[in-house]
């Protein structure tokens, strides 16, 4: 359906008890993995997870899977704008050891 | 011509009583709503303002003591942009305008537009409560360190207040989106829609994107504050410039939510007030959703003395740039719409005269901030007062009351007093370069702003800019008089005073409830100036 809206969806009860056993099992598999030391990648691992988490959150629980072109759009322009605020907000905190480096100003 | 009745049934007679209004569903009923509500505080932070401009009078602190004075100018900008300038246009004239503008009845969600009223005046006392409990003294923009662990004023309160208000912000702009998605009138594509409406579309995608960021950063302010989280505290591994990066990411759009919906207003009133077509209608649509976008990726312009990184700030700088093309195209479009127009001088298009010139000078030195070299020396000035309050009190502000006067008696279905209103735009024009141009020479000899003394040589400029003030005042005290003496007394507008194009002068003046009896079907295209529809519209 390429306009969505009008059709409503009803995924069947099992699908929504899947999903919350995938996002149960993820959250154990976060606080096992802040047990291991990983370094660096402690982090990235967490936010790894967590993203899994929020993507399938947003595609069964929030139905986006089943939703209209328009919508998917949204949900993507949403992502882009928050790619933007983290990757220019990392443009100042990554190359802030670099070399000569001097804070603006001073 | 016979001479316009004014209609016994409209969206004012239909229901009286204070209930009717406060659980009104009506989209215009809501907007007037906001445009009390806006009004109230747009003179309460016109209030502080006075204080500011008498205290800087002297050169001595001799009015105020240096912690009254730091909370005067923070609840005058913290009034003015929550409270004023981010819901002024879109929430009162959008609300009103958008419906008839695409031939439909209400926004989608009527019950939302009536909650996200409820949710801004919530927001409102929260910050009224602030100032009854002694006020909050860290500046509109609650940089840290100072606002999360040193500030011992209101900085909870005065935060959540405009944490609430927020979501007034975010529900206005989804139900904007909603509407120009799906209730359009048959006929009505994008391309034949009204320019305003575009500009509000564009509004509501940053209203939409953006302010959910900064209601996170407000939060973490108040984790902060209340459970030392550290997350801006450097001693436990935080950051305060985090805090800009945050904050700016939100606010420099907000910039944009305040200035688009006015440069939607000038479209339509210049194209009214010329007779023709806007020249490139595509362009100045699309430049409306180019300024949302670029408006997204510039933040870091207001922090480039903050600790940020020198490469960081060299692409931040040439990013700033790019928001001068789409603001250009604007005023390059709106300055060939009017060349060989037929053009005239009523009120609405007196401020769309003023606009031109202090957005223009506002935009421009734009430009020496997004420059590094020159913003090293005039970061923290007055220059800086100065431009803003050209873009958001010259460029906004005018729109606005451009708009007010425009559609008022679309709104209200009588006319004001034209002698009374051409003074009051020439006042607000004149009073307002008294007030604001000596700021940039000012700023540009290193006056520092938010300080309440200054050496001895800044005093005849700063007393130009408080006389200025006066007159500005005046000029935006008339309206007032005029606009409610107009309710009673000002003669039947008729449905479209001004020979004006577009569907929702097509309606009665007021409207009914309903807008239009039945769903407008025969769609003219946008702007639509041809001396034949001239000649009918004002017939109607």
């Amino acid at each position: 359906m390429s306009s969505g809206h009008s059709g409503v969806h009803v995924s069947p009860l099992s699908t929504y008890l899947s999903i919350f056993a995938a996002l149960m099992v993820l959250s154990a598999i976060t606080v096992g993995a802040a047990f291991v030391n990983l370094g660096a990648f402690n982090p990235i691992v967490a936010l790894a997870i967590a993203g899994v988490k929020a993507t399938l959150v947003i595609l069964f629980f929030m139905h986006v899977k089943y939703s209209s072109r328009l919508t998917k759009l949204t949900v993507v322009l949403s992502l882009f704008f928050v790619a933007i605020l983290f990757a220019e907000t990392l443009m100042d905190y990554a190359t802030r050891g670099w070399l000569n480096y001097t804070p603006m100003g001073q | 011509m016979e001479t316009p009745v004014y209609p016994a049934h409209n969206y004012l007679t239909n229901g009286h009583g204070l209930k009717s209004w406060l659980l009104t569903k009506d989209h215009k009923r809501i907007a007037i709503l906001y445009l009390i509500s806006i009004s109230a505080f747009f003179f309460l932070g016109g209030l502080f303002a006075v204080g500011i401009r008498l205290e800087l009078t002297t050169p001595q602190g001799d009015l105020f003591q240096p912690d009254t004075y730091n909370k005067f100018f923070t609840l005058h900008g913290v009034i003015m942009v929550f409270f004023f300038l981010i819901p002024s246009v879109p929430a009162v004239l959008g609300n009103f305008l958008i419906p008839p503008m695409i031939g439909a009845k209400d926004l989608a969600f009527p019950r939302i537009n009536l909650l996200s009223w409820y949710i801004y005046v919530v927001g409102g006392i929260f910050t009224l409560f602030a100032i009854v409990a002694g006020g909050v003294d860290t500046g509109w923009t609650f940089y840290t360190p100072y606002s999360a662990a040193s500030s011992s004023t209101n900085v909870v309160p005065t935060a959540l207040g405009v944490f609430i208000s927020g979501f007034s912000s975010i529900l206005t702009g989804l139900n904007f989106i909603v509407t120009i998605h799906r209730m359009r009138a048959p006929g009505l594509h994008w391309f034949k829609l009204p320019l305003f409406v575009w500009a509000h579309y564009a509004t509501s995608l940053i209203q939409v994107l953006g302010t959910p960021v900064v209601a996170i950063t407000i939060v973490m302010v108040f984790a902060e504050r209340a459970f030392g989280f550290g997350i801006f505290d450097p001693q436990r591994g935080g950051d305060p410039v985090l805090f800009q990066h945050l904050f700016w990411f939100y606010s420099h759009p907000a910039v944009y939510i305040m200035i688009l919906p006015a440069l939607g207003v000038i479209s339509e009133i210049v194209s009214t007030f010329s007779r023709k077509r806007i020249f490139g209608y595509s362009f100045v649509a699309f430049s409306s959703l180019a300024i949302a976008v670029f408006g997204f990726i510039v933040w870091a312009h207001h922090m480039f003395v903050a600790g940020i990184t020198v490469y960081a700030a060299m692409v931040f700088s040439f990013l700033s740039f790019s928001v001068a093309i789409p603001s250009a195209v604007k005023v390059f479009n709106w300055s060939a719409t009017l060349h060989r127009g037929s053009l005239s001088f009523e009120a609405p298009m007196l401020y769309v005269y003023g606009f031109f010139g202090l957005f223009l000078i506002g935009g421009l030195t734009g430009l020496f901030l997004a420059t590094l070299g020159t913003d090293i020396h005039l970061h923290d000035t007055y220059f800086v007062v100065a431009h803003f309050h050209y873009i958001m009190v010259g460029g906004a502000i005018m729109g606005y009351l451009g708009g007010v006067h425009f559609w008022w008696p679309k709104m209200i279905g009588r006319m004001y007093s034209e002698f009374w209103s051409r003074i009051s735009a020439i006042l607000v024009f004149v009073g307002f370069n008294l007030t604001f141009f000596p700021q940039f020479v000012l700023g540009y000899m290193g006056m520092p702003r938010r300080y309440h003394m200054y050496p001895d040589e800044f005093q005849v400029l700063n007393v130009l800019s408080s006389g200025g003030a006066a007159v500005l005042g005046l000029g935006y005290l008339l309206p007032v008089i005029y606009l409610l003496y107009s309710l009673k007394y000002g003669e039947v507008a008729g449905n479209n005073p001004w020979g004006a194009s577009g569907l929702e002068w097509r309606t009665q003046s007021p409207p009914l409830t309903e807008n239009f009896l039945e769903v407008p079907t025969d769609i003219p295209e946008a702007y639509e100036y041809t001396p034949k529809v001239v000649r009918e519209a004002k017939l109607v």
